[in-house]
Parts: structure tokens; C-alpha cells; sequence
């Protein structure tokens, strides 16, 4: 399965990024770029439990390709979000349960955000995001 | 100034984190531990392993011995002499469930229970679901602003419909000393039970139970530099006699027929099943190292260290500090910046801090946060370690404002 053209500049660029605090940095961007959420979707019932942050999801499969859409009050979580919202916004349903999303970050450096002990709430995302995709 | 540890190298733990970059600052949570444990493990288990208070054969008879010595220093540690028993559980929680289940024969309903607002999750849940069970009211003693129980509203609150008070010693969230003696006084007053959470608590100097006065006391040894799935929970001779047992099966039955049973008295009637053995006798081996330490000196590198750490936070911009912390950790939030992206950075860094509600959600939300960034110390924690400490936090600041 080939990469979206933004996930391919986004793998490229984190590839290049020296260090951790070059990784914080564009993580930082890649957040600031996400969409806003409306104040109406940041509601109850799309909000993510698990996550120290506040994170929402919402996620519309339009013609057959999943849109997600998501925002958080923290700024590391709104960039991992955002990483993951380029890889799977776009791909139809039967591609997106094929898309292997742990190996997605493993590639961009920031495998350790998946680790179980991790609550910056990434993991509640792709169970979150599972759950949208039946 | 520096502020070096002696008992650093006494934790080989420390010297392997640092290998891996790794800076522990997270001792509210659990702790290293000293080699006279490991050392101690590695005897137990490579000298015999046995089953205690079962068997006649000699292996079991050794480790019968090493437990219940373990059972002596403990009851040294706190000062039990006499008063009362010293019952393992499997963790300062199960303690206080077990007070929870094994008193609430105790209770009718519209009794009440009191606690405090900054209680930890173990000390707040086994007593709001008991209020549940049997109806009775849970009452809450506030704090006043420097995050100590408010004695003014614990007079009006603590009355004639109190059963129990079951209050912590030291807050994990707060840092602060908690005012018990007033507390259990007015308590004692009403004839109320009570219960002391010296999770924290026991952790930094001596305390004394029977000054303490006390009906029961928990901690987990986890904490104390001892080994993990092992709880402490002291009960008073007389308090123990209204206490009815928990959990069943193993050792603490005196005599058993398919209909009805009979249980043995404290400590075994309280220690169903085969309890952690190797962590009982770990955790002896901890106390006598412990006990062998220059205490004052202990005391006062953690009050150094503590002082410096303050200094630190009070020397940067937008830090806002929970409470008053007297010793041993600080709680805080910085202006503008949220607590989890802080605490992804200090990771990044290597800084091992908890972050989050610290098992006290309630007391988080009366603060109007969602989470507060902790550094807590320890007795192998020196100077160089909150240097890294600040160090990263300014980098991650740097990044963040």
C-alpha cells in the first residue's frame, strides 16, 4: 500500500529530524497545522478517555474514504494526532484495516509513544479510532 | 552547593538508571531498593523456599522463622510494643479494603465516615463504596489554602454520628504533614475508629504508633525501600477484636467443616492464603538497613534536598506550587503550559517525574486542574539529580513558551 503524498513528506521530514528536540519541534508544527475542531464537536461524547490531555476524534466516511478530524488542549498529543490523522485520512475502509499504525510511528522515530505506560493517550486513539471504523 | 547522597551506592538500582540516562524522581510513587534486600531475596530463594505457619519440616520452619521476625522488626519500626498486631496484607490498598469489609458490620445506616479532600484513591474508594453499601454518609474535611486539613471545619464536621475517621499522614499530592493529633483527638472524642494512611508518611522519619494513638495504621512497604505486594496494616488490640475477617481460605481458619468454620485471631486470621513471603522477609532486611542509618542525618539531606528543589521551582517563571509542601515532594503546574506536554518533554529528557492526578482526582479537581507535574525524593536522591532535573525543565520550557 502506497503512502499519501503528505504522510510521505511527513515520514521524510522526521527521518531527517535530528534528536529529540527536533522531533518536539515538528511535532509542535505538525499540531499547530491540524484543522480546528469546532467547539460543538469538542463534546462528550467524541472525547477520548484514556489520555491525560483532552483529545476528540470524529471520523465521516465520505464516498467510501474515512475523514477524520481531531483537536486536544495538548500540544504533543495534537501532533501525534495529526501525524496520524495523514496517514489514515483518505484510505477506504478495507485500507484502513489493513494499515498498520504501530510501524506507521516506529518509521517517524516515535515508537516509544505507544508504549503501554504511556498515557499521553495515543493508544486510546487507535482504539478510539478502531471503534469509528467498526 | 552540592548536596551529595552517602547511601547512593547502598541502591544499586540508581547507578543502572543512570547508565540509561535515566534521572528517578518519581519516589512518591515506588522506590528503589537497597542491596540488603536484593541480597536477602537471593538468600530466601536460593537457600529454600518454603511455605510458613503449614509444614513441620525444617525448610518451613526457617521460613516461618525469617517471616515472623520480619512481623518483630516491623512492629519495632512503628513502636507497636504491646498495643496491638501486625498484620500483612498484599499492599497499603488491600489493607484498607480489608478495614473496609472487615468493619462494616460495624456501621447503620446514616453513620458517618470521615475523610479528608486530598485523600489518595486507596483511602477515599473503600470507604465511599462502603458508605454505598450500607448507607451511610461520607464526609469530606476540607483543606485550607496551604493544603492542610482545616481543623476549624473538622470540629463542626467530626460529631456524635461519626464511626470512623480515616485520614492520610502525608499527602502524595501536597506534601504536608497532616494535623493528626488534633484530628484523632477530636475522633476519640466522639468514640470513633481511626485510620491513619501513612502511605507517605512512614516513609520519611520514625513514627510512633502508640504516640500516634491510633486504632490502625496501613503502608505499603513498596515505598518504605521494600519490596512490592506487601502491605503493612498496625491494628490496636482492642480495635482488632471489632475487625472480622475478609478474605477466607489458607492458614487463617482454626478449624473448618463443610457448613461453618472458626478463624484464628490476629495477625493469621487476617492473612488468607499464602501471603508474599520473600517480600515480608525483604522487607525485614529493608528495616534493618533502615534502621541502621544515621536517621537525623537521613532526615535532614532530605530536608536539604527538599529546600532545593523549592528554591529551583521558585526561581523560575509562571510555576504555581499545590499547596505548601513541607518535605519529601512538590507538586506544580506552570502557566500556560499543559501538564502532559511538559511531561512528554522531561521523558524525552530522561527525567523520571509523575504527571497526571496522582490517584486523587477529586483533590485535583477542587484545584481546577487536570493534572500537576511531581518530583519526589528520596534518601539516594542528591543535588546532581534535580540539577538534571532543571536543566530539562528549562529546555522543555524553552520549547513549549
Amino acid at each position: 500500500m502506497s503512502l499519501p503524498v503528505e504522510a510521505a513528506e511527513a515520514l521524510q521530514t522526521f527521518q531527517n529530524a535530528a534528536g529529540w528536540e527536533q522531533r518536539a519541534r515538528l511535532l509542535m508544527q505538525f499540531g499547530d497545522r491540524l484543522p480546528p475542531l469546532a467547539d460543538a464537536q469538542k463534546c462528550e461524547a467524541n472525547r477520548v478517555h484514556g489520555c491525560e490531555s483532552q483529545v476528540w476524534l470524529v471520523g465521516d466516511l465520505r464516498d467510501g474514504r474515512w475523514q477524520f478530524r481531531a483537536s486536544s488542549d495538548a500540544r504533543m498529543i495534537r501532533g501525534l494526532v495529526a501525524l496520524l490523522l495523514l496517514r489514515v485520512n483518505g484510505l477506504s475502509a478495507a485500507e484502513l484495516q489493513q494499515v498498520d499504525l504501530p510501524e506507521w510511528f516506529t518509521q517517524l522515530g516515535l515508537s516509544r509513544q505507544l508504549s503501554p505506560s504511556r498515557s499521553n493517550g495515543l493508544n486510546a486513539v487507535l482504539t478510539r479510532m478502531n471503534e469509528l471504523a467498526g | 552547593m552540592m548536596i551529595p547522597s552517602p547511601w547512593r551506592a547502598d541502591f544499586p538500582a540508581i547507578a543502572a538508571l543512570q547508565r540509561q540516562d535515566q534521572t528517578y524522581l518519581d519516589n512518591a510513587a515506588t522506590t528503589q531498593k537497597p542491596q540488603a534486600l536484593l541480597d536477602a531475596l537471593t538468600h530466601y530463594y536460593a537457600n529454600g523456599a518454603a511455605n510458613v505457619h503449614r509444614a513441620q519440616h525444617l525448610p518451613g520452619a526457617h521460613a516461618t522463622q525469617a517471616f515472623e521476625d520480619s512481623r518483630l522488626k516491623v512492629a519495632q519500626w512503628l513502636n507497636a510494643g504491646d498495643s496491638g498486631q501486625i498484620i500483612f496484607t498484599h499492599g497499603a490498598t488491600s489493607a484498607l479494603n480489608l478495614l473496609a469489609y472487615g468493619l462494616e458490620h460495624l456501621f447503620e445506616p446514616g453513620d458517618e465516615i470521615v475523610i479528608s479532600a486530598l485523600e489518595h484513591h486507596a483511602n477515599l474508594l473503600p470507604w465511599q463504596q462502603l458508605a454505598q453499601r450500607r448507607n451511610l454518609k461520607l464526609v469530606i474535611l476540607p483543606l485550607d489554602v496551604d493544603g492542610l486539613i482545616d481543623l476549624t471545619a473538622a470540629v463542626q464536621l467530626i460529631g456524635s454520628r461519626t464511626r470512623l475517621l480515616a485520614v492520610s499522614q502525608l499527602s502524595n499530592v501536597l506534601g504536608a504533614w497532616q494535623p493528626l493529633t488534633a484530628l484523632l483527638g477530636m475522633a476519640k472524642a466522639h468514640n470513633a475508629l481511626t485510620v491513619v494512611d501513612g502511605a507517605q508518611g512512614v516513609v520519611h522519619g520514625r513514627h510512633d504508633v502508640q504516640a500516634l494513638g491510633c486504632d490502625f495504621y496501613v503502608f505499603s512497604s513498596h515505598k518504605l525501600y521494600g519490596p512490592d505486594g506487601l502491605g503493612v496494616l498496625f491494628g490496636r488490640n482492642a480495635a482488632l477484636e471489632q475487625l472480622q475477617p475478609w478474605q477466607f481460605g489458607g492458614e487463617m481458619v482454626l478449624d473448618a467443616n463443610y457448613h461453618d468454620s472458626r478463624f484464628r485471631p490476629a495477625p493469621l486470621g487476617f492473612e488468607a492464603g499464602t501471603p508474599p513471603i520473600a517480600s515480608v522477609i525483604g522487607l525485614g532486611a529493608t528495616l534493618d538497613y533502615l534502621a541502621g542509618l544515621d536517621q537525623p542525618a537521613v532526615s535532614a539531606h532530605e530536608a536539604a534536598l527538599h529546600d532545593y528543589l523549592l528554591r529551583g521551582l521558585a526561581a523560575r517563571n509562571g510555576i504555581r506550587l499545590l499547596g505548601k509542601p513541607q518535605l519529601a515532594l512538590a507538586s506544580f503546574v506552570v502557566e500556560g503550559v499543559h501538564n502532559a506536554d511538559l511531561a512528554h518533554l522531561l521523558t524525552e529528557q530522561g527525567i523520571a517525574v509523575r504527571a497526571g492526578h496522582h490517584c486523587a482526582m477529586p483533590l485535583m479537581k477542587s484545584f481546577e486542574l487536570a493534572g500537576a507535574i511531581r518530583v519526589s525524593l528520596a534518601l539516594y536522591n542528591d543535588s546532581e539529580d534535580l540539577e538534571r532535573f532543571f536543566e530539562a525543565l528549562d529546555q522543555a520550557l524553552e520549547l513549549l513558551r
